[in-house]
């Protein structure tokens, strides 16, 4: 924690441009070396209201959002209104000079002379590139990347208003904002978490993924839909959530590693198809967004409240896994392993993630995707006893998987109860020896549990328990009580959050003299999970449900409050 | 070459006189006249007496959710191209639970065949109201007969200018297997909404009723002409046109607008690793 941080914060209306600023100025500042953590805040709405971007930035890496503002870049006025009292004590608004805010420090910047209506942004990506002392070439780069070949004929204007700003910049708070320089030559790519969730499905083997538009997990498919002609897959927008989940299965049965993204409301749509993924033993890998609710709820906001209802969705018994990733190398490998994961239990695999992370863009080393493999699932069967048995019980419980079409066996799936074959019965003995079968496979699913992640002291007085997306607010809290008011510390980061492996993490709770677990929701719900499972009680809780991001400040000031 | 026998004969659960063996007999028969192997495939199926079809073949099949065939299907055929994907299932299951699915289908136009057996009630949930069942029906759950007006698959896919719409009866085995036959060769969606009795469960649409009804379109309609066929698929009274009432040969099918770089089963196709890096080093 002692290499310094910045917060930037970009606000303005929706409609104004400032995620492309706060996109260019993040791909500045990672092709400069350094690391980031952005933060997007928007409203249920396309023009108006109140937005923000915000990207901490330092030379370490970053994993978490900070309250305090050290450079406010406002777009209107409404924006230095709102957040001047959360400005640090270094703090420095940067406005159009017809804003006068009541404060010393503030740069007026005269956008109006330093370029057309039109470079708005590029003028004030160009006072923070200035501030933050970031290679003019580099910024400039950029911005000819995102621009160039849309708008060819824009191009020398916004490099004549980057220059100017450059220049209009030299000599104020130049020295306040700048970050000791990165060690070059660590190239890193900006990905945010729902982008890394389509690269990690794209180098499994993705094939078909449905969806019904649903923030926040739209960008998912959006991402995987712009490569679908180059990566030969298929991104269809279904009629609705529940066609989207039944096109996936279908699609899985006949051979294609298949996925589909959603939110809460969405997927309580797709609550039967869990259940016939479940019965049919189709895999099949389900994104879940989480957006806090109960209906409609914050459409744009973050939560973690859907956890109990991932882990419960489906009438009947069958097993199932769950994964809550924390970073956005957590978010690829995960997606990866889901696909994985899914084909050997032949069951629903679920990505469980929520609006901060999916916005979050961080800098991450590309994936070396040379030597990764993908599901394939035609490959993978043994030979088969004939005349073949779709749902032949054995001891795993995982029955031998053909593909329909691909032999000249035939594949019958069934989502009534069914004998090994695949035909509906109502045999009551076959029914028993069915449900065991499927719920056996939940032994295939515990021998690869992901172990909860511990960092801090081995001896931790006081030991935080989180999963998915809390994870980087939760270390840096953890942290700062360590070293603010030397207490032992540490921290359990769960991103799988089903099933639970008590061996992995039930002596660090009982050796623990405070355990306290830090969720995105009001009722603890992993607290709640790990009581069912090993009887161990949590007792301290901090939870955050206003829909905003978890941050190291929320967490300490929970506590001190206790 | 494809047999009838390989369609192979199984002990089923329909009721005695149900319409539903006729139209088995005349799956089979036009799978075996089509020529395709049994393997090469796919029949997707929903919940109802007549969703369990598919089980009395041997075929590939997807028995999915009550509603649910279409999706299930578009999926499947996605998936791999190379089957041959019927979709078999009631009025109920098909034009009530899967309504949203059977306009986006149409829309689509994937190269599916949809075989709806039609008998204007629901038979597994034993008798209520279906969406084609006619007004003052008088179920259980209808006491006082049924209040809305009856659903229109034809005229609906015939407004859509789906791919190929048609209608068949039961009770004219032969007749139907010709309409199969074109909805299997037709390159797009095609809707076979088929009339059948339920003697359990409707006693106002029996077999005689339909038999009086049902006659088959002239040599001379040509299916092409859409205004016309909009009219003939409207027409339902004392008589009830059967045969193909419309073809759309101008629509592609949904396949020709994706672009893709290998054809064939999705299951065989392997991830192109150096796209994927250039793809991720373009996120810089």
């Amino acid at each position: 924690m002692n290499e310094p941080i910045l917060n930037i914060v970009i606000g303005g209306e929706a409609g104004q441009g400032l995620v492309t600023i706060g996109q260019l100025l993040s791909k500045s500042l990672v092709r400069s070396g350094y690391h980031l953590a952005v933060t997007q805040s928007y409203q249920s709405r396309i023009r108006g209201g109140h937005n923000t971007f915000a990207i901490r930035v330092s030379r370490a890496e970053v994993e978490a959002p900070q309250d305090a503002i050290d450079l406010l870049i406002a777009l209107n006025e409404e924006t230095v209104n709102l957040h001047l009292a959360e400005l640090s004590a270094r703090g420095l608004v940067v406005a159009d000079a017809g804003v006068k805010p009541s404060l010393d420090r503030w740069l007026a910047v005269p956008y109006a002379e330093l370029g057309s209506g039109r470079a708005l942004n590029i003028i004030a990506l160009g006072v923070a590139g200035a501030l933050l002392g970031l290679d003019p070439g580099l910024v400039e780069g950029a911005v000819d990347a995102f621009f160039g070949h849309k708008h060819p004929d824009a191009a020398a204007e916004n490099q004549k208003a980057l220059s100017q700003t450059y220049a209009w910049c030299q000599g104020k708070y130049m020295d306040a904002f700048q970050l000791p320089r990165p060690e070059a030559g660590k190239r890193r790519v900006v990905m945010n978490g729902n982008e890394a969730i389509a690269m990690g499905a794209l180098s499994a083997g993705v094939k078909l993924c449905s969806f019904y538009p649903m923030t926040p997990s739209t960008s998912v498919p959006l991402t995987l839909a712009a490569q679908a002609g180059r990566m030969g897959l298929v991104v269809e927008q279904a009629e609705d959530e529940i066609a989207a989940i039944n096109m996936a299965l279908g699609a899985s049965y006949a051979g294609a590693p298949s996925m589909v993204s959603t939110s809460g409301g969405g997927f309580a749509l797709m609550v039967e198809g869990v259940s016939l993924s479940g019965m049919t033993e189709t895999p099949i890998v389900i994104v879940v967004a989480q957006r806090p609710g109960p209906a409609t709820g914050l459409p744009t906001r973050t939560a973690q409240q859907d956890l109990e209802m991932v882990l419960h969705a489906g009438h009947g018994e069958f097993p199932r896994a769950i994964y809550a990733p924390g970073t956005i190398e957590e978010c690829f490998h995960l997606t990866r392993k889901a696909f994985f994961t899914a084909q050997k239990s032949q069951t629903p695999v679920f990505i469980l993630t929520d609006q901060f992370l999916a916005d979050s863009y961080r800098a991450v080393k590309p994936f070396e995707v040379e030597s990764l493999e993908a599901v394939r699932p035609a490959e993978n069967v043994q030979p088969v006893a004939l005349p073949y048995q779709r749902y032949a019980l054995t001891e795993s419980g995982v029955s031998p998987r053909l593909i329909p079409g691909l032999s000249p066996h035939l594949v019958v799936a069934d989502s009534d109860e069914h004998t090994e074959d695949g035909h509906l019965t109502e045999d009551l003995a076959v029914a028993v020896a069915m449900n065991d079968k499927r719920r056996r496979k939940e032994r295939v699913l515990r021998q690869e549990v992901v172990a909860p992640t511990y960092v801090g002291a081995d001896d931790a007085e006081v030991l935080f328990v989180c999963w998915g997306s809390l994870r980087g607010a939760v270390f840096e809290a953890s942290s700062r009580l360590a070293a603010e008011k030397n207490r032992k510390t540490g921290v359990l980061h769960f991103a799988q959050v089903w099933p639970l492996e008590p061996s992995q993490f039930l002596n660090r709770l009982e050796r623990a003299r405070t355990v306290v677990a830090v969720e995105g929701n009001a009722s603890g719900q992993l607290a709640r999970l790990i009581r069912r499972e090993t009887g161990f009680h949590i007792s301290g809780r901090v939870n955050r449900y206003d829909g905003l991001p978890m941050t190291a400040d929320f967490i300490l000031s929970s506590l001190a409050a206790v | 070459m494809a047999r009838i026998e390989d369609s192979g004969t199984f002990e089923t659960s329909w009721c005695p006189g149900c319409g539903n063996f006729a139209i088995l007999e005349a799956v089979k028969q036009a799978l075996a006249e089509s020529g395709r192997e049994p393997h090469q495939l796919l029949f997707v199926s929903g919940i109802g007496q007549a969703a369990k079809t598919p089980h009395y073949l041997n075929v590939n099949v997807f028995n999915g959710l009550h509603g649910r065939t279409l999706p299930a299907a578009t999926g499947a055929k996605l998936a791999n191209p190379d089957l041959t994907v019927v979709v078999e299932s009631g009025d109920g299951c098909s034009y009530g639970e899967g309504g949203n699915h059977f306009l986006a289908a149409l829309r689509r136009n994937l190269d599916l065949t949809i075989l709806a057996h039609d008998n204007q009630v629901y038979g597994l949930t034993k008798g209520q109201a279906s969406p084609t069942s006619q007004m003052g029906f008088v179920t259980k759950a209808q006491p006082e007969g049924v209040r809305s007006e009856p659903f229109n698959p034809v005229l609906m896919a015939v407004a859509m200018k789906a791919g190929l719409v048609a209608r068949g009866f039961s009770g004219d085995k032969k007749h139907l297997v010709s309409l199969i036959r074109a909805g299997l060769d037709h390159p797009g969606t095609a809707l076979i909404d088929i009339l059948q009795n339920c003697p359990s469960f409707n006693s106002v649409n029996t077999f005689a009723w339909y038999r009086k009804r049902c006659q088959v379109l002239p040599p001379d309609y040509d299916p092409t002409d859409w205004e016309a066929a909009l009219k003939t698929a409207a027409l339902w009274g004392d008589r009830i046109p059967i045969g193909v009432l419309y073809v759309n040969r101008d629509r592609p099918p949904f396949e020709a607008h994706i672009e893709r770089r290998e054809k064939g089963p999705m299951a065989e196709q392997a991830v192109d690793r150096a796209v994927l890096r250039d793809i991720i080093q373009e996120f810089s």
